[in-house]
């Protein structure tokens, strides 16, 4: 039996209050009006000249501008005293939209930074469960040492998608601007947004989401239930029915899965759509949820409670990051470049605000992804170095995070992001959260299954 | 300068695997293996060291790389910079999605295609090669162990192979 010790329970905790801190922080930080935000702008130490644009005067035309191509007016637009006046106004005007606009990018950040982590560690359990899904329904007979440890990590599923639900509420009761599609005064005036209402509105979304997570928790309820049975059992009746829940589990969630990212992460963006989306937010929480099990499963071993777990086990996880790693660029690539190619102005409006605004986080994350596993996994050997692995997996793991930012960010906060207190307190609050519901759980059932039938094999697992 | 070997046949791989311990154990040496399928761990108790066929594809896979990186720079960007459907040209950066297909492929290509012609080098496998084979029981079901006789006595040797399990023992005048 595993005993969670006082340490990593003390630092799961310290994480889950200095995180808190922050985010308070991070909500009282935030303007609530836009006479702040006008102050905020003018106490800015960086100097940022906002550039109006003047009447008939496109923002095109501001950055040839700033590139020292003159706006000249044509010949028809000659200047009265009274378009002087007009254009006065107008301009004070478009400052006033301005500020707002930048008033509900500074409101959403709290709420972004906080949404970005919950969905990053929910996205961790939901992966595992899948792989542990994919293990038994594939009759795996190397990870069935793996299982409690698997078992272990889908534990935080339910308090996970239990915060997603309520954070998913809470914009659907307008407590923030996360979703735009939510903000009724925006729909009044968006055609495209009225035509895909009969899918994206509030009641169908918040049921739809309901039952993905009813659905998922089930799952694993039945799933971790069974598998306890099994321990005590004197046949394989148990493992059976595991085995015929993991194959409905997977046909359940790739369909559940697919429409939560459309409904949770895609629909932030409700002019855009993406096919392959749906893979690509698998793909990433697959690797992640992998890689989480690689660090937990090292972890345990380094502190002597998996002592059947040996250098293959851990080369399996590694080969697994490696390939789903590189799965994961495919898709992102595979998006990219054809919505790149093609160009087409409704689609490709996601990728100009990612490169424009994001350029550094957009690109630093694919190397962080692609890169470096590709690099730091490809020789055998040092897939079965613990240290090396550990090291990749952290980089995997910030990594998804960045990949979970740069989807959500720019719909919600647009340019006025940052990785600041907010940001960083919901990641520390929600990663002690996880730690501190992971470690409990595993301490509650034997890190052995027992009587797994292809236990025998496992233990003996060499590669 | 002849040099007489003594072919040992086995019948089951396990019988060889233990033999190839025992005989290596004894500090006779092993000249050859001749095996009908490949049989697990047989390197390992042989002692071969491991190859480094990997470590030639990754090789050939980056000159791969840089070979489709420097063609499509060549034609694309350098030699005729031309606007094809909007695709913007100033620079290989600016395009350089739409060459990636034409990168991973010939990575892939270049890494498989000579890393196999590696392996037919280095282990000497071409279409008119004459075959070596000693006994050609050893295509089939039958598993053959090559051991120098050097100064070692040949009874002696050939006892110790018996033991061992061996079907068949043949002293070969090697020329």
């Amino acid at each position: 039996m595993y005993t969670l010790s006082s340490k990593l329970k003390l630092f799961s905790i310290i994480l889950m209050v200095v995180g808190l801190l922050g985010l308070i922080y991070g909500f009282i930080a935030a303007p609530a009006t836009i006479d702040e935000v006008r102050e905020m702008v003018a106490h800015d130490d960086h100097g940022e000249v906002v550039e109006m644009p003047l009447t008939g005067q496109t923002e095109d035309e501001i950055e040839d501008d700033a590139q020292g191509f003159d706006f000249v007016p044509s010949e028809h637009q000659v200047e009265t005293e009274r378009t002087d006046e007009e254009k006065h106004a107008m301009a004070e005007d478009a400052e006033l939209v301005h500020l707002e606009h930048l008033l509900h990018q500074l409101q959403n950040k709290p709420w972004a930074a906080l949404y970005v982590s919950a969905f990053f560690f929910f996205m961790i359990a939901l992966g595992v469960l899948a792989f542990y899904a994919v293990q038994y329904a594939a009759q795996a007979g190397w990870s069935p040492v793996l299982f409690r440890v698997m078992e272990g990590i889908t534990s935080y599923l339910l308090p996970g998608s239990i915060i997603m639900f309520i954070l998913l509420a809470l914009s659907g009761f307008h407590i923030n601007h996360l979703f735009v599609w939510m903000d009724p005064d925006v729909v009044a005036h968006d055609e495209i947004i009225q035509n895909k209402s009969g899918f994206l509105n509030v009641p169908f979304f918040l049921i739809r989401a309901a039952i993905y997570i009813a659905g998922w928790n089930i799952f694993r309820y039945f799933m971790r239930r069974n598998s306890l049975k099994q321990d005590d059992a004197t046949d394989n009746f148990w493992y059976k029915k595991n085995f015929k829940l993991a194959a409905g589990f997977l046909v359940f969630f790739i369909v559940t899965e697919s429409m939560m990212s459309w409904d949770w992460i895609m629909s932030l963006d409700p002019h855009w759509f993406s096919t392959l989306f749906g893979w690509y937010v698998f793909s990433s929480m697959f690797v992640s949820g992998i890689t989480v099990i690689a660090l937990v499963t090292i972890y345990l071993k380094s502190r002597g409670f998996l002592p059947l777990v040996n250098d293959s086990h851990i080369h399996d996880l590694a080969k697994f990051m490696f390939g789903i790693s590189i799965f994961w660029t495919y898709l992102w690539f595979s998006q990219f470049m054809l919505i790149w190619y093609s160009n087409i102005p409704e689609e490709v409006t996601y990728f100009v605000a990612r490169i424009e605004d994001y350029g550094l986080v957009f690109f630093g994350m694919v190397a962080l992804n692609f890169i470096f596993p590709l690099l730091l996994l490809m020789n055998s050997d040092f897939k079965r170095v613990n240290w090396f692995v550990v090291m990749t997996g952290i980089i995997i793991l910030v990594g998804h995070y960045l990949d979970v930012f740069v989807m959500v960010m720019p719909a919600t906060v647009g340019e006025s992001w940052f990785i600041g207190v907010p940001e960083l307190s919901a990641l520390a609050f929600f990663a002690g959260l996880f730690i501190f519901v992971v470690f409990s759980s595993l301490t509650k059932a034997p890190l052995m299954a027992k009587r797994n039938p292809f236990m025998k094999e496992s233990e003996h697992y060499h590669y | 300068m002849a040099s007489k070997v003594i072919h040992a046949l086995y019948t089951d791989d396990d019988l060889l695997l233990q033999a190839v311990r025992q005989v290596r154990e004894a500090r006779y040496s092993i000249r050859e293996i001749y095996t009908p399928f490949p049989v697990h761990g047989l390197d390992k108790a042989m002692g071969l060291a491991p190859t480094r066929l990997a470590i030639t594809s990754f090789i050939y896979g980056i000159i791969g790389l840089i070979v489709a990186t420097a063609m499509m720079n060549f034609i694309m960007i350098q030699d005729w910079p031309m606007d094809i459907g909007g695709k913007p040209s100033f620079s290989f950066i600016q395009n350089m999605p739409a060459f990636v297909p034409i990168m991973f492929e010939l990575t892939v290509f270049f890494a498989a295609h000579l890393m196999v012609f590696t392996f037919f080098m280095r282990s000497k496998l071409w279409p008119f090669k004459k075959a070596e084979n000693p006994d050609v029981r050893t295509t089939d079901d039958h598993f053959l162990m090559e051991v120098t006789l050097g100064n070692h006595d040949a009874k002696e040797l050939t006892d110790f192979l018996f033991n061992t399990g061996a079907s068949e023992i043949k002293l070969i005048d090697n020329k």
